[in-house]
């Protein structure tokens, strides 16, 4: 059991700066994320694009300020917990115990839920059928390519992540590329790669045309395809690898007992805290009257936050507000060198 | 104002007034119309605003630009007549407009 102040919940730009904040006046905490990185979705949506509209920022993209947040809030050394959902939440006396799906248990007075529109996890294939084969068959994500050796392998998808496998698992497999559009995105020279595979027979691709059915009962053989003129056709099958990108799911916080209300969190713009005390939410997750979704209301939010954050951490002490200019405790905590 | 009429993929028609400049999405969400999620804000990175568009309205919004065609490749069953409603803008021209949602957007 790891014990600190605050335990923040999503490490998108919000969160990182929660642990600023928190950092600043005193405080430790943890913070934990279900994608295998910090950014949240300035890392998963647009990591490339541009953002206009952080202060004294002209222009950024995602990427950039996710590594400008990790690099400020460096001196505070919080505890990252990536690749892993928090599942479970309960109370002992005055505090939260968190659980999460890796069976990590956290202890603190303060919950700073910073989760966006939820975690992210793979679109999956609409179909009743996919679900049996999913795991075995059927994969939105691989950790293990060897298990596709000499096998019959059809990818969905038209983005780099299907284009990518393709490529890589054309090596030693039949590909079927299977796309909506005759158009690909993807990197320029992926693309040529990707034709060039076509030409030589390595790669077979089809398009414009969507799944149509899978068959087989045990074990998946083989599955249909429908062209955009309705033209069906049948292709042998061992394993299916779909790449429809990331949908954000509320999750396990809809359980927790907050006031939800149509997937936001509401709260007291005071301190932005939940109907639960000592739980804050921060970030696009909260609503209030005039809420809107930027990145820089999200970091005011998680100031505020910080600070109520400070009274169930040190009840005993008096919180001081300090400007970081002139502060001597606030410039040891950043370790600035005179 | 503009009227947008909203069908549900089993047929239910849903028409409100929504003012220009607005998008399709924003319309939905303002007169809380099932069927459109929308979770990503309108910033074209989620296609949970997906909508059918038919022919004869099709080529009267603003074309499709490739970042919509690419993200409509990640949404639920998309069709030649797909759109992301966050990316339609209301124009006294779209009074009418007629846009159904998918079975599910997720």
């Amino acid at each position: 059991m790891i014990n600190t102040d605050a335990i923040i919940i999503g490490a998108g730009p919000t969160g990182l700066f929660a642990v600023h904040q928190l950092g600043i006046i005193g405080l430790k905490c943890e913070i934990i994320d279900n994608l295998d990185r910090s950014g949240g979705q300035c890392i998963e949506l647009y990591p490339d694009k541009p953002i206009y509209d952080i202060p004294a920022i002209p222009e950024c993209t995602g990427e950039e300020l996710t590594n400008g947040l990790l690099k400020q809030i460096e001196p505070f050394k919080a505890g990252f917990h990536l690749g892993q959902r928090v599942d479970e939440i309960k109370k002992e006396n005055n505090l939260w115990i968190l659980k999460t799906n890796k069976g990590n248990l956290f202890s603190a007075p303060n919950i700073i839920i910073a989760g966006g529109v939820g975690s992210f996890e793979p679109r999956k294939l609409a179909f009743k059928e996919a679900e049996k084969f999913e795991g075995s068959q059927i994969f939105y994500s691989i950790t293990n390519k060897d298990l596709f050796k000499n096998k019959k392998i059809s990818i969905f998808g038209g983005g780099d992540s299907a284009l990518d496998w393709a490529l890589e698992l054309s090596k030693s497999n039949e590909v079927t590329l299977i796309h909506r559009r005759t158009e690909f995105r993807g990197a320029a020279h992926t693309l040529s790669e990707t034709k060039q595979k076509e030409k030589e027979g390595k790669i077979l691709i089809k398009t414009p045309c969507n799944l149509k059915s899978i068959e087989g009962d045990k074990v998946m053989s083989g599955i249909e395809i429908e062209y955009e003129d309705g033209k069906l056709e049948k292709i042998k099958t061992d394993y299916i690898l779909s790449f429809f990108g990331l949908i954000m799911k509320l999750g396990p916080i809809a359980e927790w007992g907050l006031n939800i209300d149509k997937k936001t969190i509401p709260v007291d713009t005071e301190n932005f805290q939940t109907n639960k005390e000592g739980i804050f939410a921060v970030g696009d997750i909260c609503t209030y009257p005039g809420k809107l979704k930027l990145i820089l209301s999200g970091f005011h939010e998680a100031a505020l936050a910080a600070r109520a954050c400070f009274k169930r951490a040190k009840p005993n002490e008096t919180y001081r507000f300090e400007f970081t200019t002139a502060s001597k405790s606030i410039h040891d905590r950043l370790g600035v060198k005179k | 104002m503009p009227k947008i009429t909203y069908i549900t993929h089993d047929g239910e028609k849903n028409t409100v007034e929504v003012p220009t400049g607005l998008s399709v999405m924003e319309g939905a969400l303002q007169n809380n119309i099932k069927g459109i999620d929308a979770d990503c804000g309108g910033s074209m990175a989620c296609a949970t605003c997906h909508v059918y568009v038919s022919e004869n309205w099709l080529n009267k919004i603003e074309k499709i630009h490739d970042a919509e065609q690419d993200m409509l490749d990640m949404a639920y069953e998309p069709k030649k007549n797909s759109r992301l409603s966050c990316q339609i803008i209301i124009t006294n021209d779209l009074d009418g407009l007629e846009v159904t949602t998918p079975i599910k957007q997720t």
